[in-house]
């Protein structure tokens, strides 16, 4: 028999009993739908994750301190004052947790550079803005976010800072909009609004840029405007004025560029390495990775019960064609006699199991991408509004084709047992009928 | 005088051992020529079914050749014993065992089916052996929609489709009343008589064994009686 002729009987015999079949296939289809949505749920928020660690900082870039020289690790006992040393950024835990770091100077600067695996080294020059303000309007209380080459915010309106443009530009956050007298994301681009730092003299000076861009609030970033290069260069020259030159030159943080290329493990390397020169480093991976490994962890755990699900339909799966094979034992019989092998028997229940795996689990994935789909839209509208940009279920179609093959293949071993029971009749047996 | 097309050389066949070990076939005899007519005559449990499988080499004998045109069978093996099958022997039994929801052409191919013949050639001879039949207006209806007659005249066809050299017909009548028995049996012997193609007929209906050159009377596993009807 021909394979394609086969795959035609199989399909062909797979309806001739309609309501055991359709059964079966309901029983497949429930495990595919909650494979689906689950896969769908994890793609989704990974999706988004990955979106957010890019409006968080660029893939090819980590955050450095100096860990102060004096600084042990957390348990070696009390440490001694450093009056040199610099609150940093504020550490996750209770509030006034922060982590001690030493200042970063020129000389830090070039040590870093010079470290193998570096590309290039920034230090962070961290603005504290007094307030922004549109034309003559209200005066706000605002942060200054740090903008590196190869983010990318989650932008309402407008286009990514240019760290080329000589130009001020800044992306303000789309809940000032309102205060700041916007009627939408769009019309804002374009205008202009005021950054006011006060220097270390204590003159307040106040700096004009274009609105370029509107962020959207998403899980990593704060309410605060982004300048570019050439503003963020603008408002820190201002806010030093004033202080002496030692001090302008010490800086809390660097960003150090490697190569984007780099695996994992080059990275960690490097990461030794900054670690052997006095330095802590963190990678925007690593700061969000911990989340993720939850977010995986869940996904896990509802994969399984899908698994559960399928598995209890694979023995619906063998029942049916244990109960077909039983009733076509005649047919099987008279097949053999007239020279079917028993490779080509076989073949032919194992298609028709495969192909009621195919069709469960196509239904299954089909039904559950509109419901999920529909679902996450529903929800993005209400309960999730305050996190645009989330699609709690999106799909991704390797891994639908991915679900739509394993499931196929489960039917396939769930049809070996009565594929093998029919292949192994002896057509004599099955056509005595004395 | 030509090679038999069938010979059998003292076959023994015997199921299950110990106490419990019967003995289907106690060294059986026999050569068939291509062209003949033969029926297998006896009681149920006299062994003709069992003699029949060994001929059509549905089944192995436990002991004895059987040689198929001068061929020992006994080295067939897997595919080759498949398409042996396939292409010598046509096979009309009793019951009819037609799938049921098909349709009479898919049940009459199912042979070229499994022989790898293509789709077109398939439904080319399908339809012509239906014609000769005359079954041709029954091609598409499903093969539990026909009477008695006709399913026997599908399974026939089905016989047919495949040019066997030999047909084996195991009670063909015995399911149909005697109008329409009488319109199989003439069928059947027609295509004997026309194509020359070998009728090997196991029934214990006398009336149906008299119309075959031989008659191969079986008892207790052993031929008892083997009468040539002067032709």
């Amino acid at each position: 028999m021909r394979a394609l002729d086969l795959v035609g009987s199989a399909i062909g015999n797979t309806f001739r009993s309609k309501t055991r079949t359709i059964l079966t296939i309901l029983a497949i289809f429930v495990g595919a739908f909650t494979l689906t949505i689950t896969n769908g749920l994890g793609t989704g928020i990974n999706r988004y994750i990955d979106d957010t660690v890019a409006a968080i900082g660029a893939e090819d870039v980590m955050t450095v301190t100096k860990v102060a020289e004096n600084a042990t690790d957390a348990g070696d006992g009390p440490r001694e004052y450093d009056p040199d040393a610099v609150a940093g950024a504020p550490v996750p835990g209770p509030p006034g947790s922060t982590s001690i770091v030493a200042p970063i100077g020129g000389s830090q600067l070039d040590e870093l550079a010079a470290v193998d695996g570096v590309e290039r080294v920034q230090p962070v020059k961290s603005i504290d803005a007094d307030y922004i303000v549109a034309g003559d309007g209200t005066r706000y209380v605002i942060d200054v976010g740090a903008f590196v080459n190869g983010m990318r915010l989650q932008l309402a309106a407008g286009e990514q800072p240019d760290a080329a443009a000589s130009a001020h530009q800044v992306v303000i956050p789309d809940s000032y909009l309102d205060a700041l007298g916007f009627d939408s994301a769009d019309a804002a681009i374009g205008e202009t609004v005021a950054i006011a730092v006060t220097a270390g003299d204590g003159t307040q000076h106040e700096l004009e840029a274009e609105v370029i861009g509107v962020s959207e609030a998403s899980l990593g970033t704060t309410d605060s405007v982004v300048p570019n290069d050439a503003f963020t260069d603008a408002l820190f020259t201002a806010q030093s004025t004033g202080l002496d030159p030692a001090d302008q030159d010490s800086f809390t943080q660097a960003t150090v560029w490697y190569d984007p290329a780099a695996t994992p493990e080059a990275v960690t390397a490097l990461q030794d390495r900054l670690t052997d020169a006095g330095y802590d480093s963190t990678t925007v991976e690593e700061q969000l990775g911990s989340f993720k490994a939850v977010i995986d962890g869940i996904v896990l755990v509802l994969n399984a019960f899908a698994v559960i699900a399928l598995l209890a339909a694979s023995f619906g799966i063998v029942n049916t064609l244990l109960m077909s094979v039983q009733e076509r034992t005649r047919e099987i019989g008279l097949m053999k006699a007239m020279g079917m092998g028993s490779g080509r028997v076989f073949g032919l229940f194992s298609l028709e199991a495969v192909f009621i795996g195919f069709l469960g689990s196509a239904i299954g994935a089909a039904v559950g991408i509109v419901v999920g789909t529909a679902v996450s839209s529903a929800l993005s509208g209400a309960l999730l509004s305050n996190l645009p940009g989330l699609t709690l279920i999106a799909f991704d179609p390797l891994s639908i084709a991915a679900i739509i093959l394993v499931v196929m293949g489960v039917a396939f071993l769930a049809g070996t047992l009565p594929a093998a029971r029919a292949a192994r009749q002896d057509p004599v047996e099955s056509l005595r009928y004395e | 005088m030509t090679t038999p097309i069938l010979s059998v050389r003292d076959v023994r066949k015997s199921y299950g051992r110990g106490s419990n070990r019967f003995d289907a076939l106690k060294g059986v005899s026999l050569d068939i020529r291509e062209g003949e007519s033969v029926a297998i005559i006896g009681k149920s449990g006299s062994g003709k079914s069992t003699l029949m499988h060994v001929l059509a080499l549905l089944d192995t004998p436990t002991d004895g050749v059987v040689e198929l045109a001068g061929e020992d069978t006994g080295t067939l093996r897997g595919a080759r014993l498949n398409r042996t099958r396939n292409t010598t022997f046509g096979f009309v039994f009793q019951q009819f065992f037609l799938t049921p929801n098909a349709s009479v052409l898919e049940n009459v191919i199912l042979p070229l089916k499994i022989a790898g013949v293509g789709r077109r050639d398939r439904r080319r001879r399908g339809l012509a052996v239906l014609e000769q039949l005359e079954l041709a207006d029954k091609a598409r209806s499903t093969a539990v929609n026909l009477s008695g007659g006709q399913k026997q005249r599908s399974v026939i066809a089905r016989a047919l489709v495949n040019d066997p050299r030999i047909i084996f017909a195991d009670e063909p009548t015995g399911n149909l009343d005697t109008a329409t028995g009488a319109v199989v049996e003439d069928l059947l012997f027609g295509l004997h008589r026309e194509q020359g193609i070998t009728l090997i007929v196991v029934t214990h209906d006398e009336e149906l064994a008299a119309r075959c050159d031989r008659r191969i009377h079986i008892r207790d596993g052993r031929i008892v009686d083997d009468e040539a009807v002067a032709a």
